[in-house]
């Protein structure tokens, strides 16, 4: 039972890093019907980002982390303006093509920059392990699912109650009847930008500080279409659920399965998952299945 | 009082290549209702996309001739600006959010409304011209009847308060009585708010009752145009417009249907 709770816990940690990039993925899908392949690589720039900031500028974490996601939300706006608006009108799948050649530009930029090897951060939060009953769980843990929770908290709350959010879910559901609102769809689209790399960005910070960093961070993106194939391609609340339960998933056959055949079935599990609701359930448990009423 | 908006000989090309208005001119007086009827495939909604600058989402061109609104030319001007100006286009189809709620389709009604705070008594206002909608406003507007969602489309447009609303066939699919209950709130909004209205409509004979002035178009210009009492009486309009049979009117409809249909998919 405790060996369960932990990897439950393990399972939510990672998988609350899932949600956050998936709800940037989920998020640009939304307002501008591109499929992004580059979500992983910007996951990756942001634990570089912050990780030079911190051991190369000496920089205070805390601060480093406000500074990464300024970096992160500026970047969007670049690749936004310069890669992906000459691109509207232009077909979906070109510009989805675009984003597979955005991802291989990224990582050579921060294979250029910061060479191949294996990085750490510095240790910034405490090791000693808070007890909590049975379960033992270390603090970059705890950091990492409350900050997870709190940006999906707070994205929630400006998709339902902001000017923008709301306009977003407009644009989202009728681009040509919210311009007709004045709503500057471009400017949307640009945010949807932002907010996309600044929460995959903020996952990838505390990912680094979890796991090494490498350029392979930038497969973490790839679990992203299991999350959000589960959750429903076109829906926030799907994308935080998908993150949560691909990451529980994986943690629990990483400690009951993975031991019995010699390991390998967490990396491919949430593939098969995948596979198999897309079978059953094509638009996901919380996709939308068009409201057809003329 | 003078003329808000001055649609002065425009010509609109779509995709580079078809020519759609040939010439097209219109007047509207400050605080008026002027109709613009005509048939299937006249250029109406064109029209209408022309000053919205919505023209330009769709591949579309003014390539001659000038759109003037309050003595400033405006078709040079992206939709959002357009919008702020104070000319808003309800949609043919209604086109509402339906995955928004009531409350958040009016809301982004108001977007580029800068005085935020006099937005909950605007809402109280559109609620007392449109009673059902306070009824539902919690509900997902995909879910409500077409009378409901035209009402939603309205009063999303009153809550911009523009100065000139364009209603494209505000009457499309609905029961003749609901129709007219929309016709009478669209005449109160233009004595109450004072709001100039521009009404394109394929229902001719309600059309021509509540406007003060109209306009017949024909392949892209206008061929008529009138004292909606003066043109009431013109034999040529009443045979053409105002006397279809039953028959032809379902037809059409059907037309319609799969043309809106198409779009969609489009
Ligand atoms: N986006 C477009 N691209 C190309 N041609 C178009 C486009 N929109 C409209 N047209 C063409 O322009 C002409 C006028 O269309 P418009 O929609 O303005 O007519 P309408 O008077 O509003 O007709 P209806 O009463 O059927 O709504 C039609 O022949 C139509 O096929
Ligand atoms: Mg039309």
């Amino acid at each position: 039972m405790d060996f369960f709770l932990q990897l439950l816990v393990s399972g939510i940690v990672v998988g609350s890093i899932y949600a956050l990039v998936a709800l940037g993925f989920v998020l640009i899908y939304k307002a501008t019907g591109v499929i992004n392949f580059a979500q992983g690589e910007f996951l990756m720039v942001g634990a570089y980002v912050c990780l030079a900031l911190v051991s190369q500028l000496h920089i205070p974490f805390w601060i480093a982390f406000f500074l990464t996601m300024a970096v992160t939300v500026v970047l969007g706006m670049i690749i936004e303006r310069l890669a992906l608006r000459p691109m509207i009108g232009e077909p979906i799948i070109s510009i989805i093509m675009l984003t597979i050649g955005l991802s291989s530009v990224l990582k050579c930029a921060v294979l250029l920059v910061w060479g191949p090897n294996n990085r750490v951060y510095p240790q910034i939060f405490s090791q000693v392990p808070i007890n909590l009953g049975p379960i033992v769980i270390s603090q970059v843990y705890i950091w990492s699912v409350g900050f997870a929770f709190l940006f999906l908290a707070l994205f929630t709350l400006f998709f339902r109650y902001s000017s923008y959010g709301i306009a977003m879910r407009a644009v989202a559901n009728d681009q040509q009847a919210a311009l007709s609102m004045g709503i500057s769809v471009k400017k949307i689209f640009a945010l949807a930008w932002c907010i996309a790399f600044l929460v995959a960005g903020v996952g990838g910070v505390f990912l680094g500080n979890i796991n090494v960093v490498n350029v392979s961070l930038g497969f973490f993106g790839l679990k992203v279409f299991p999350a959000v194939i589960l959750g429903g391609l076109d829906s926030i609340p799907g994308a935080i659920v998908g993150g949560l339960i691909i990451g529980i998933l994986e943690a629990m056959t990483g400690g009951y399965i993975d031991p019995l055949v010699g390991g390998g079935t967490k990396e491919v599990l949430p593939f098969v998952v995948l596979v198999i609701i897309l079978m059953v359930k094509p638009y996901g448990f919380f996709g939308t299945e068009e409201i057809e009423k003329v | 009082m003078g003329v808000m908006l001055n649609v002065n000989n425009i010509e609109v090309i779509y995709n580079e290549v078809i020519l759609v208005l040939k010439g097209m001119s219109l007047e509207v007086p400050e605080g008026k209702i002027v109709t613009l009827l005509g048939a299937n495939g006249a250029g109406k909604t064109t029209t209408l996309k022309a000053i919205s600058g919505l023209l330009k989402s769709e591949e579309g061109e003014v390539t001659d001739g000038t759109i003037e609104f309050m003595g400033e030319v405006i078709n040079h001007r992206e939709a959002e600006d357009i919008v702020k100006s104070g000319i808003f286009q309800v949609m043919e189809g209604r086109r509402i959010f339906k995955d928004l709620t009531v409350t958040e389709n009016l809301l982004v009604g108001a977007h580029v409304r800068r005085d935020r705070e006099n937005i909950k008594r605007d809402m109280e206002t559109v609620f007392s011209y449109f009673p059902r909608l306070k009824e539902r406003h919690k509900q997902v507007a995909g879910y409500m009847s077409g009378g409901e969602q035209q009402m939603l489309a309205i009063g999303r447009a009153l809550m911009s308060k523009p100065k000139l609303m364009m209603l494209d066939e505000p009457s499309l699919g609905l029961a003749p009585l609901l129709v007219k209950e929309i016709f009478e709130i669209v005449m109160r909004i233009n004595k109450e708010e004072g709001t100039t209205i521009l009404l394109v409509e394929q229902n001719a004979n309600l059309a021509l009752q509540v406007a003060d002035y109209g306009y017949i178009m024909e392949g892209g210009r206008v061929v008529l145009d009138g004292e909606c009492e003066v043109l009431r009486n013109n034999p040529d309009v009443k045979e053409f417009y105002l006397g279809q049979s039953e028959a032809g009117k379902k037809s059409f409809k059907d037309v319609k249907h799969y043309k809106r249909r198409k779009r969609w998919l489009s």
